[in-house]
């Protein structure tokens, strides 16, 4: 089989995903095009240089609707030769963009592929598509379902991480952050620019200086909803009934930021390497994707890690860094644990809980940043996973050539 | 003969009377349905007919549904029963709309006449859901009437349109606590809840009805939902205010239901769908989910248990045959503590002459008081009026004097549980009252055959086994004890009539059938924090089968106290056959560190100061630590549910039971046996013996004899039997 290779990887800074948010003023497709045409500009894109692009974005509604792809690649300066596909794959989407891209290559289906993602949460509130999984009784209860926090709750009660794990844990976020970015390590950033090349935002902006005694004072964020109106936490219990309650640890500042932001990831064989004078950074080894209980919903990065391992023939000793997405504290925590893993090798720049989790970017945002940090520490091998909605996982390993 | 009657007046105004041969009430039947349909083809093609009332000949209009009318719809279709309720609830549909088009045209929604429901009293289910198929609902102001939908009460959910129509008509929101908990109201909150339009004087009902029948213009009776432009009050599915509606009742709906009970499930489906179609795609979608309910198992066994055959237990199903009225107008009470105390209150709720005895007249003055502060709280609530509070205490006379239960018909004992108390009680008592009076004890843990033998007349002496508190319990078991004669029993069932509770009748045997059967359910949940099973798996398991309460949490209830007397009294009696000495270890333990129930606001459980449960109690982990291999969820549930449920067969197989009815409704109603199952045969018969064999045979290697199968049980699965079909002796009684 064709190997497939990433040739470069770029983001846009994530800013807070709120009306205050400084990306709150750009358009979801002009948010998508900076990171198309850098990814252009970088690599000399011309024409009609790669298959598809391979689009993940959540909330396709309003005007992330109509196959907001497709609208990205018209709103670009990419040649309108080049297709476009929106998909979903909830917080994993830019990651399984560039599974996919990489798949097809593999498979010999096109020589290059752009693949990423954006969301714009400041202008596309998450949950204005609705959704059967919440609203259906009938799904809903077959599934037992309960919001994404309250199953980052569950997952806090069933493994046992306090609220001290999980503060803990958000404040080394924020400091790696903080450092990494001091340091310069976020190679793969693009400024956002407006129509006249001025500078909208050329830095993350979510990241801050926290403590536990900072934290200590947030309320959570889930008790309410579980406890109350409408009473998730009973359906929980009716999945996990050997706990008496949910320990509700979760808070705005455990919990990864709703922010605006894109990313794209450039993927082809060798032959589309040679073709335009570039060189590979690094090969996907191997990828997977994985369904687990919705209702715990998001321990998708154990079981999305050991398939993608078997795939790569490796084990997890193999792997030198790994980048597991901050939906929530509990999340990596359960990683670190359920495999043991060295706390040195985890998201060594932070992650969402400091820098914001723009739900459709995310996945190639971790790509990129995995890609980097492996460059910069010269590490030959890294694994990306991120836990999904409705409850999923997707994993990919990398490997330096 | 028929079931509705039809004439026009000189108006021109139809009047079809609901009126059902030889019955108090009407409810609906198969035929009833057709005739109705027929006068309604009248009605639309008579052109001297301006429009029709549908009333009632009776002082209700209906109770409800025939549910005979289900298992004939399955039966018309042979080998295929859920197309035969399909066709046969879209038949349902297409008379009801047939009212609600009422002719007009279907583009400009002219030329249809107008009907009116017109309601004299009660108005349930089908016989509120015809009405809601009309253009107007007028009811007489008749306070005792009640009107809504409780169909869900007994396992199935309004599926004549009412569920859909409700709906549309108040928002899902307004229409939930009719639909999801089967509330059902008097005419003025009935509409101003909106379920009903207009309620007028009674003797104005029919008078009101012609006037609007003669003034309707279209527009009048066109539905919202019939015109262009319609939007769901509360909003739709996936309008914002209405996904959070409908995302939260899924959640709350689920959680409040531990996801056992079909027809909530069905029906807020049904809803849910229901709201994102046009209103006839709406009721075909409602009769989708409603035909899925009539073919769960579940449903069929709610309504076995929770509808018939309680309503036969009520109406005498097992009282002996042959005797007179038995009536009681004047009932003595020994004891005023808090059983005495509920027993004189729903007696003398009942119109009955109560005398309460106690050693103190401050102690039967106390057990008196206690019907004052429930009416007290019943005038807060407005559900009692000062009279009636008046009537109640006036009917109580609270004293030391024995002899002042001369005249007593029914005497009921509650005094401490002592055999030589009982018996030095019995026989005082029975020195002063009447020769032809009934001697009930309300023991609980005594043989009542034993007491019986204190009794100068031990064919009049019998058990009447009330539930705490007793006001709120609708069950009450009667013991026959050895010598028990028929006339005892047909009082203790009179008695029972007359409280308006149900009965069962049962043999005398330790703990007859009730507790027999919970206190095996207790003690196993006491026996695996013994083994170091997470209390909360088993008080969740316990949950999830649909027990309204763990085991662990009714030991508190009931108070470690009373287990550790009641273990005591048993080792005594069995001596070497005992078999809970591993329960023992738990319970007495639990009694020396003083932590007794709530009562004591400390048990398995630890209490705030309001004894509020705040949550398992730790210090059960130091002397019971979690095992590190935990059992699995489903084998925690099978103990459970064994535990109990083969008592239950012994208990028939013993003779304790006579008849599986009473064995199921007793069940569900004394101790909140899994209502969705419809008791234990029930739910044996749901899963079938081959399965509950192999259960049992598994529990038994696995954890003791006490599982072992009882030949009974056996005898079925090798038959290919159930319960219901070797035992059901409904055809016998009706």
């Amino acid at each position: 089989m064709t190997d497939a290779y990433i040739y470069d990887a770029v983001r846009t800074p994530r800013g807070k995903g709120k009306k205050d948010g400084t990306l709150h003023e750009v358009t979801a497709v002009r948010l998508s095009a900076v990171a198309l045409n850098a990814l252009k500009e970088r690599n000399n894109l011309d024409g009609h240089a790669v298959e598809d692009v391979i689009w993940g974005n959540v909330t396709q509604v309003g005007e992330q609707g109509a196959c907001l792809a497709r609208s990205s690649v018209l709103y670009s300066d990419l040649d309108e030769r080049i297709p476009g596909v929106s998909i979903n794959r909830f917080c994993a989407s830019g990651l399984e963009a560039v599974n996919m891209a990489a798949n097809q290559v593999k498979g010999g289906a096109g020589d290059g592929y752009i693949a990423g993602g954006v969301e714009s949460m400041s202008r596309v509130p998450m949950g204005m598509d609705g959704g059967a999984i919440a609203a259906d009784p009938h799904l809903a209860m077959k599934a037992y379902f309960v919001p994404q926090g309250i199953s980052a709750d569950i997952i806090a009660t069933e493994y046992g991480f306090s609220r001290d794990d999980c503060d803990a844990y958000a404040v080394e976020s924020q400091k790696r952050a903080a450092a990494a970015r001091a340091d310069g390590r976020f190679k793969s950033i693009v400024p956002v620019t407006d129509q006249n090349g001025l500078v909208i935002m050329a830095e993350d902006e979510m990241i801050r200086e926290t403590t536990m005694q900072t934290l200590g004072g947030l309320n959570p964020s889930f008790k309410a909803m579980g406890e109350a109106m409408p009473g998730f936490d009973a359906v929980a219990l009716l999945k996990y009934p050997h706990l008496e309650k949910i320990n509700h640890v979760h808070h705005a500042g455990n919990s990864s930021g709703i922010a605006d932001g894109s990313a794209a990831v450039l993927i082809g064989n060798k032959e589309f390497g040679e073709r335009h004078g570039l060189k590979p950074r690094a090969r996907v080894k191997a990828t997977s994707k994985v369904g687990t209980d919705p209702t715990i919903m998001l321990t998708g990065p154990v079981p999305a890690t050991e398939r993608v391992l078997q795939a790569a023939g490796m084990s997890f000793g193999d792997i030198d860094l790994f980048e597991v997405n901050e939906a929530f504290a509990s999340v990596v925590l359960r990683f670190i644990q359920a495999f043991d893993a060295d706390t040195d090798k985890v998201n060594v720049n932070g992650g969402a809980i400091a820098m914001g989790h723009p739900l459709g970017g995310t996945g190639a945002m971790i790509l990129g940043a995995l890609l980097d940090e492996m460059e910069r520490s010269d590490k030959e091998t890294g694994l990306a996973t991120l836990c999904i909605g409705s409850g999923m996982g997707a994993a990919t390993i990398l490997e330096r050539v | 003969m028929a079931d509705f009657h039809y004439s026009v007046d000189a108006d021109g105004v139809a009047t079809i009377t609901w009126d059902v041969p030889g019955k108090s009430m009407n409810v609906l039947s198969y035929n009833a349905l057709r005739e109705l349909d027929a006068h309604i083809d009248t009605v639309l093609a008579d052109d001297a007919v301006k429009g029709a009332i549908i009333t009632s000949g009776k002082k209700d209009f209906a109770g409800g549904m025939d549910l005979n009318v289900i298992a004939q719809m399955k039966n018309d279709a042979g080998d295929n029963p859920a197309q035969g309720l399909f066709d046969g609830v879209m038949g349902m549909h297409g008379v009801l709309r047939k009212i609600e088009r009422a002719g007009m045209d279907p583009k400009t929604n002219k030329g249809g006449k107008p009907i009116v429901a017109a309601l004299p009293g009660i108005a349930l289910g089908i016989g509120l859901e015809i009405p809601l198929a009309c253009h107007r609902i007028i009811a007489a102001d008749n306070p005792k009437a009640k009107i809504g939908l409780p169909e869900i009460m007994v396992g199935i959910f309004p599926g004549a349109g009412g569920t859909t129509r409700l709906v549309r008509k108040m928002g899902a929101m307004a229409a939930a606590p009719f639909l999801l908990e089967g509330k059902t109201v008097a005419p003025d909150k009935a509409k101003a809840a909106g379920l009903i339009d207009e309620v007028v004087p009674a003797d104005e009902l029919q008078a009101r009805a012609k006037e609007w029948v003669l003034n309707a213009t279209d527009a009048d009776i066109v539905k919202p939902w019939d015109q262009k432009g319609y939007k769901m009050p509360g909003g739709a599915p996936y309008h914002p205010a209405g996904f959070q509606t409908f995302v939260g009742a899924a959640a709350m709906i689920h959680g409040k239901t531990n996801g056992v009970y079909p027809a909530a499930k069905a029906l807020l489906a049904a809803v849910y769908e229901g709201a994102l179609v046009p209103f006839d795609d709406a009721l075909r979608v409602e009769c989708r989910w409603f035909v899925n309910v009539l073919m769960n198992p579940s449903s069929s066994a709610m309504i076995r248990s929770l509808f018939i055959n309680k309503q036969a237990l009520e109406k005498g199903a097992v009282r002996p045959k042959g005797v007179d009225d038995q009536s009681v107008k004047k009932v003595g009470v020994l004891g005023a503590g808090m059983m005495g105390a509920g027993i004189a209150l729903v007696s003398a709720m009942a119109g009955m002459e109560v005398v309460l005895i106690d050693q103190t007249q401050d102690a039967a003055d106390r057990g008196k008081s206690y019907s004052e502060s429930y009416l007290d709280k019943g005038i807060a609530r407005k559900k009692a009026t000062p009279e009636k509070k008046e009537a109640v205490l006036s009917a109580i006379t609270a004293t030391t004097d024995l002899d002042a239960l001369k005249g007593a018909d029914l005497i009921i004992e509650a005094v401490f549980e002592d055999m030589g108390v009982k018996a030095e009680m019995t026989k005082k008592v029975e020195a002063v009252v009447g020769e032809d009076c009934i001697f009930a004890t309300n023991t609980s843990t005594l043989p009542i055959t034993e007491l019986a033998k204190a009794s100068v007349r031990p064919d009049q002496f019998i058990g009447i086994h009330f539930f705490s508190p007793v006001e709120k319990m609708m069950l009450v078991e009667i013991i026959k004890g050895k010598e028990t004669g028929d006339r005892a029993v047909a009082k203790a069932l009179d008695y029972v009539r007359q409280i308006r509770k149900t009965p069962i009748v049962v043999n005398d045997a330790r703990f007859f059938y009730c507790n027999r059967c919970i206190i095996p359910y207790i003690n196993e949940g006491m026996r695996m924090v013994g083994e170091g099973v997470a209390p909360a798996l088993v008080e969740g398991a316990a949950k999830l089968l649909g027990f309204p309460v763990g085991p662990l949490q009714l030991v508190d209830e009931t108070s470690i106290e009373l287990g550790v007397k009641i273990a005591k009294a048993t080792k005594a009696a069995m001596g070497d056959d005992y078999p809970d000495d591993a329960v023992d270890e738990i319970i007495f333990w639990m009694a020396d560190q003083g932590r007794m129930g709530r009562k004591a606001k400390a048990g398995f459980y630890d209490y705030d100061d309001k004894g509020k449960r705040t949550g398992l109690w730790e210090g059960l982990g130091d002397k019971f630590p979690l095992a590190d291999d935990q059992p699995d969820l489903t084998e925690v549930k099978h103990r459970l549910m064994m535990a109990q449920v083969l008592e239950a067969v012994r208990a028939l197989e013993d003779g304790v039971l006579e008849d599986i009815r009473e064995g199921d409704v007793g069940a569900v109603l004394a101790w909140g046996f899994a209502p969705w199952s419809g008791g234990p045969f029930s739910w044996l018969d749901m899963i079938g013996a081959d399965k509950a064999v192999e259960i049992c045979d598994g529990l038994t290697d696995a954890h003791g004899a006490r599982f072992t199968t009882p030949a009974l049980l056996r005898d079925l699965a090798d038959k290919g039997d159930t319960f219901y079909g070797r035992f059901d002796t409904a055809q016998d009684a009706a």
